[in-house]
């Protein structure tokens, strides 16, 4: 081994540094072999964690979701991982604050004027990419939603009158009365599963075909899984999977496939979840000393007027909206007023570069271009009509072929 | 140790022998003057964040004048509400760089600093054989993790009380804990971040095992740090980035929030513990075969 034994003697050390090396070789067959434990680990217990369907009493659709609109489940608390890819381009801070614009709201990107607590800009956050949530509820009167970020934390709890967002990073807080929001936080921005489940729902009627496609385990518990699957070819909507929790009833996993195929673009579902009474001092809470708490009754302020404003225009815009087809392939349209696209009112430079994104089409009711997404599509004539659902560019074109 | 023990005619090293190699080993790595330079340096960083924070609220606002806020390493902004926020803020600012760079320092000088200064072979005529003299080394490397974040943490919190008012504190959930259970969690924050950098300190290690110079040994660390936090930022590398020992290192964070999120938590620690015995094993079978010739 050491350089003074293999000086004495060379013809015998040959052989030896030969077995002394393949000996030190060996040794490293050790973290070769830690690593090789690991990497089977980490791709072998996921998968036999997923194997193993519940074996649970046959249901039809029907009796399925009559059971999703008896579900009462007041109490519970858990966490939710929410994806959302819509296949919009990635914008990052613009597309937040475009997206805080959209809403109406002086969001925390938006200006130095709102409050970076406030509900409305912060759950539309939600909109692009994956988040972790967590809920908690306990009746009617006392819920808590709250947003994990790296080191930080949305918090929006709902306790009797009182609505509080508390943001952790900046330490700002928001408050509201529950009469002046309407009621649940929640209602502002689809999360759990459950929301997005109620909004399938709604949308099932003779265009829709119902079924219950096998059983699955979500966050532990034995679920059924209801499928939703929109007839009309039409559609941009390839399925809609709800995973029912077979106990409570309750939709614990919310899948939505584009006909395109590719990663789902929602999938909301708890990662974990517990029926039990959350403890009540998750509800409690008193702005730290030091935040800054904006009322949300100073949010009428400027801000106000402008949303107020905003949503006029808004509303005007949309004054001749209706909406053609049924189910699935329904399209909004409304006329813009002549003027193309509309934005083209908000900054011609704005305009072309929106147009940027688009693809040209042409027929019957002249030209146009076509915004995509991966779910919603968006006809927007030189004349000024939109078309837009959750349909096929071909579905666009013809609706608006047939209003010509 | 004893007398008889010592006139025993074959010497077999006793379990106790470990701990006064341990012994020496740690009294020799905490007394030099690199080291205490480098826990200085460390208790400093506390001290610069509180008077600057303290500088900046003295007008009576809040840390960032209030307007959509949220820069600068975590908690900063609620450190002028409850000076127990410093810790916090403390060591998430050195958990990058700071804290991993020192035990960089040491854990590359563990061996090759050895080597190079021509001491490896008298510890290695000790009758302790390589597998312990390496074991005992590591063992130096992470009490120095513990050492180094007790420092910041302690540091932080003296100054913390000394600027800032203390008292119940607020979650990051919104909830309030009292001011005793959030020395708890302090506490077990400086644990889990001590932890964090065990990874660092068998990479550390391993590098030093492979060379005869402690400066070179040091540099490859701290550089393959800084690599890996520079790739932990692009986003092109998210499948590889869940693998990298400092991705999860701000989860520390998660034990903040009420109830603690603990996913991540138990993915660093982990991984922690894989990057140990994957490097811990490589440089043992490295060291353990190796010709020292210095």
């Amino acid at each position: 081994m050491a350089p003074i034994d293999s000086d004495d003697n060379r013809t015998a050390g040959e052989g030896e540094d030969l077995r002394s090396g393949r000996r030190r070789a060996a040794r490293y067959v050790v973290p070769v072999a830690v690593m090789g434990v690991a990497a089977a680990t980490i791709g072998l217990v996921p998968a036999i964690a997923d194997s193993g369907d519940p074996d649970l009493p046959k249901v039809t659709a029907e009796q399925l979701i009559e059971k999703i609109a008896k579900s009462d489940v007041e109490q519970l608390s858990g966490t939710v991982k929410i994806t959302t890819d819509l296949g919009l381009p990635d914008l990052g801070g613009l597309e937040s604050g475009l997206m805080s614009g959209m809403s109406g709201a002086p969001g925390a990107a938006g200006g130095g004027d709102g409050s970076a607590a406030d509900p409305s800009a912060k759950l539309t956050e939600l909109v692009s990419g994956t988040h972790t949530l967590r809920v908690a509820a306990d009746g009617p009167d006392r819920q808590k939603l709250s947003l994990l970020e790296n080191a930080a934390e949305y918090s929006l709890i709902h306790d009797g009158k009182d609505v509080w967002g508390y943001d952790s990073k900046s330490n700002e807080v928001y408050h509201s009365t529950a009469s002046e929001s309407a009621g649940q936080p929640e209602k502002e921005a689809p999360a759990t599963p459950k929301d997005f489940a109620d909004q399938a729902l709604k949308a099932v009627d003779d265009t829709t075909s119902v079924t219950v496609d096998g059983t699955a385990q979500v966050a532990g518990r034995d679920a059924y899984r209801l499928v939703i699957k929109p007839k009309q070819e039409g559609s941009t909507v390839g399925a809609v999977s709800i995973a029912v929790d077979a106990k409570t009833g309750m939709p614990l996993k919310f899948t939505l496939t584009p006909k395109s195929g590719g990663a789902a673009v929602v999938d909301a579902g708890f990662t974990q979840v517990s029926f039990a009474k959350p403890d009540a001092s998750t509800f409690d809470f008193t702005p730290p000393k030091g935040a800054k708490v904006t009322e949300g009754d100073e949010m009428t302020g400027a801000p106000e007027h402008e949303r107020e404003a905003a949503r006029g225009d808004v509303a005007e815009e949309l004054d001749g909206l209706e909406v053609i087809g049924e189910g699935w392939d329904s399209i909004a349209t409304f006329d813009t007023g002549g003027q193309g696209l509309p934005t083209a009112s908000a900054g011609g430079d704005l305009g072309g570069f929106l147009g940027s994104f688009g693809d040209q089409v042409k027929g019957d009711f002249g030209s146009g271009t076509v915004f995509k997404t991966r779910l919603v599509n968006a006809l927007i004539t030189d004349d000024g009509r939109v078309y837009a659902g959750a349909v096929t560019k071909d579905a666009l074109v013809k609706a608006a072929d047939a209003a010509r | 140790m004893s007398r008889a023990e010592t006139r025993r005619p074959v010497r077999t090293p006793s379990p106790l022998w470990t701990f006064g190699l341990l012994r020496s080993e740690l009294s020799i790595t905490f007394r030099r003057w690199r080291t205490l330079a480098l826990l200085g340096v460390l208790a400093a960083v506390p001290v610069l964040v509180g008077v600057a924070v303290k500088i900046e609220t003295s007008d009576g606002s809040s840390f960032g004048g209030g307007g959509g806020g949220g820069e600068g390493p975590a908690f900063i902004s609620q450190i002028s509400n409850n000076g127990l926020f410093l810790v916090f803020t403390a060591l998430a600012a050195t958990l990058p760089f700071f804290l991993p760079m020192a035990v960089g320092v040491v854990a590359g000088d563990a061996i090759a600093g050895e080597a190079s200064a021509g001491t490896l072979r008298y510890l290695l005529v000790a009758p302790a054989g390589r597998t312990r003299l390496l074991l005992t080394k590591y063992a130096t490397v992470i009490a120095f993790c513990l050492a180094a974040t007790l420092v910041v943490a302690v540091s932080a919190l003296v100054v913390g009380a000394l600027l800032f008012p203390v008292g119940d504190l607020i979650t990051i959930s919104g909830t309030r804990i009292g001011y005793a259970e959030g020395l708890g969690r302090a506490f077990l924050i400086a644990l889990v971040v001590a932890a964090s950098l065990v990874g660092v300190a068998a990479l550390g290690l391993f590098v030093s095992t492979l060379t005869g110079s402690g400066i070179a040994a040091m540099a490859t660390t701290v550089g393959l740090l800084i690599t890996v936090q520079i790739l932990d930022q692009i986003p092109q590398l998210d499948a590889l980035q869940p693998y990298f020992f400092s991705h999860y290192w701000l989860s520390f964070a998660d034990l903040m929030r009420e109830p603690v999120y603990w996913d991540d938590l138990t993915r660093n620690l982990g991984l922690q513990a894989l990057y140990a015995a994957v490097f811990g094993s490589a440089a043992w079978a490295r060291f353990s075969a190796k010709d020292i010739t210095a």
